[in-house]
């Protein structure tokens, strides 16, 4: 079975680390993320950049694109993709897409900070 | 993570909120401060105990509420009061209540007003951003002197004076209109920018001691990207931030030395902070509604993108320069543009676009220093060196004056043809 760990913090708090603590903080995830990189069962990876950088696709029709993290309490968080797009618009567009084959609910489009592709043994 | 160390984050961000409304409640900034101080006191206490409350801000506005009502009534019926045991318990159900009202639009007027309010226009700039550090942001006196390089008492002083005009300037209370709130916007915007110059202008020695005015801007401006969050130069304000301050590392050498652009080690620039910035721009841009902070931010992200000086697009800095003319037109600004122009179409046409403003900027530092590198760059070392001359003169930092010498020694140094390079 895949599992995805969704991580939780409070972004001003970790906002206002130093880039040396940021640092030791990562190195220290690494250390667990390498064990897991070379048994074969690490995934894709991805810090994401504050909520302040996002933006959200409300599917509706017409689907409406809104400044902004995804604010609402009542969906759940059901899935995600990673996408390589040139800039925001692209990235929209592939939001678009998406959400006129499964309309209903909402994107929220994040940019990623860093990312690691991971190496997982078929 | 130790109570103190959360209890600090959650007190800390939930300031603004929480003496923003305390103010709209008792319409007086010392009494708001007090409240929210008395709140704070308490949270030491009952946190660590029953754990952080769900809503931080909503918990401190009630029971800074309480405790000065609770003020007043004593000082009326001098009589003793239930302790506060009893006072806390009932909060649970009442902080629900308050936590959905403040869920709507009350609370992002409440913190606009309490910035609004440091930027009374007659203040002098310095005062409007010491005030702004004390109340919205919750910097002890202490702190903010030495981040001014004055005596506590100074700052103190300085605090209390711009206090007493804010308290006599009477400021509305109601919940502005929108073109109200967008001037509001505007001015609380250009505090925060001055505030981060404030940081950035330091000289080498006191950078490091600066450096938090840079950070507490940035908060402040992501603050407020997160109450105005489809304000595209907002958005550009904070990315502008984000993007000069990703240079922090490279901008001064070992020697405290102040590190041109063209010189710096790209290697030391902050990708998270260039990355953010870029991010930011990209959502503004979506909304077609230029201004001045997207526009530099623009030109702050083009350099971020070279990754070496020669890699910079100064064609496309050029334009976004001739933009911000437009915008807000400024000897400063054309000055900047000059050098931009110099790298496209050398330094002969920069310096007949500067020699019109020598004038308003004769006592400008930059003017002197811009105008000696490019006469310097077309061999007119006598002329380049009374540019540089000037320039010292007029320098405001050590650091300063000691990057015109550097180009000085160049010109010696170049003057004396024996000499191998």
């Amino acid at each position: 079975m895949l599992y995805a760990i969704l991580c939780y913090h409070d972004e001003d708090f970790v906002g206002s680390w130093t880039r040396e603590h940021d640092a030791n903080v990562m190195s220290k995830l690494m250390i667990v993320q390498d064990k897991l990189k070379k048994e074969g069962r690490l995934g894709p990876v991805a810090r994401l950049l504050p909520t302040t950088a996002a933006t959200t696709l409300r599917k509706d029709d017409p689907p409406l694109v809104l400044d902004g993290p995804y604010a609402e309490t009542k969906e759940q968080l059901l899935g995600f993709y990673i996408i390589d797009c040139e800039n925001l618009d692209a990235a929209v567009d592939v939001a678009r897409d998406l959400g006129a084959a499964n309309p209903g609910g909402a994107y929220e489009i994040r940019p990623v900070g860093f990312y690691e592709p991971g190496a997982r043994a078929k | 993570m130790t109570d103190a160390t959360w209890i600090d984050a959650a007190l800390t961000s939930a300031r603004p909120q929480a003496v923003g409304a305390l103010l709209r409640y008792f319409r007086d900034l010392d009494t708001a401060e007090e409240a929210f101080q008395n709140a704070c006191l308490r949270a030491l206490k009952s946190w660590p105990q029953n754990g952080p409350p769900r809503d931080p801000a909503a918990w401190l506005i009630m029971v800074g509420r309480n405790a000065a009502i609770d003020e007043v009534r004593r000082s009326h019926k001098q009589e003793a009061l239930p302790d506060d045991a009893s006072a806390i318990s009932d909060l649970d159900d009442a902080e629900e209540e308050l936590a959905e009202r403040l869920d709507g639009s009350h609370y992002r007027d409440d913190i606009l007003r309490l910035l609004f309010i440091c930027c009374h226009p007659e203040l002098p700039a310095t005062q409007q951003i010491a005030l702004a550090l004390r109340i919205v942001s919750g910097l002890s006196v202490k702190q903010i002197a030495r981040a001014f390089l004055v005596s506590e008492p100074a700052m103190e002083q300085r605090i209390t004076r711009a206090k007493a005009k804010v308290a006599n300037a009477g400021v509305a209370f109601e919940t502005p209109g929108a073109i109200e709130r967008n001037e509001r916007l505007a001015a609380v915007a250009a505090m925060v920018y001055l505030i981060f110059n404030e940081g950035y202008s330091a000289s080498g020695e006191t950078s490091e001691i600066r450096k938090p005015l840079c950070e507490e801007a940035i908060r402040l401006a992501r603050l407020l990207l997160r109450l105005f969050q489809s304000e595209p130069e907002i958005m550009g304000l904070t990315a502008l931030l984000l993007l000069q301050h990703s240079r922090a590392a490279a901008r001064f050498d070992a020697n405290g030395e102040l590190v041109l652009l063209e010189d710096q080690d790209r290697s030391l620039w902050n990708e998270k902070l260039i990355a953010e910035g870029q991010a930011l721009i990209d959502k503004a841009m979506r909304h077609r509604r230029s201004g001045p902070y997207q526009v530099q931010a623009a030109i702050a992200a083009l350099h971020s993108h070279a990754k070496k000086p020669e890699d910079t697009d100064w064609a496309q800095i050029d334009l976004l320069y001739g933009t911000l003319e437009v915008m807000q037109p400024s000897p400063v600004i054309t000055l900047n543009r000059a050098v931009a122009v110099s790298k496209v179409r050398g330094p002969e046409a920069a310096l007949q676009m500067i020699e019109p403003l020598g004038e308003r900027l004769s006592n400008y530092f930059h003017y002197f220093g811009v105008r000696g590198a490019f006469l310097m760059q077309l061999n007119r070392n006598e002329e380049a060196r009374v540019a540089f001359d000037r320039a010292i003169a007029l320098a405001n930092t050590s650091t300063e004056a000691a990057h015109i010498r550097m180009h000085l020694d160049r010109l010696i140094r170049d003057s004396q043809p024996h000499r191998e390079k």
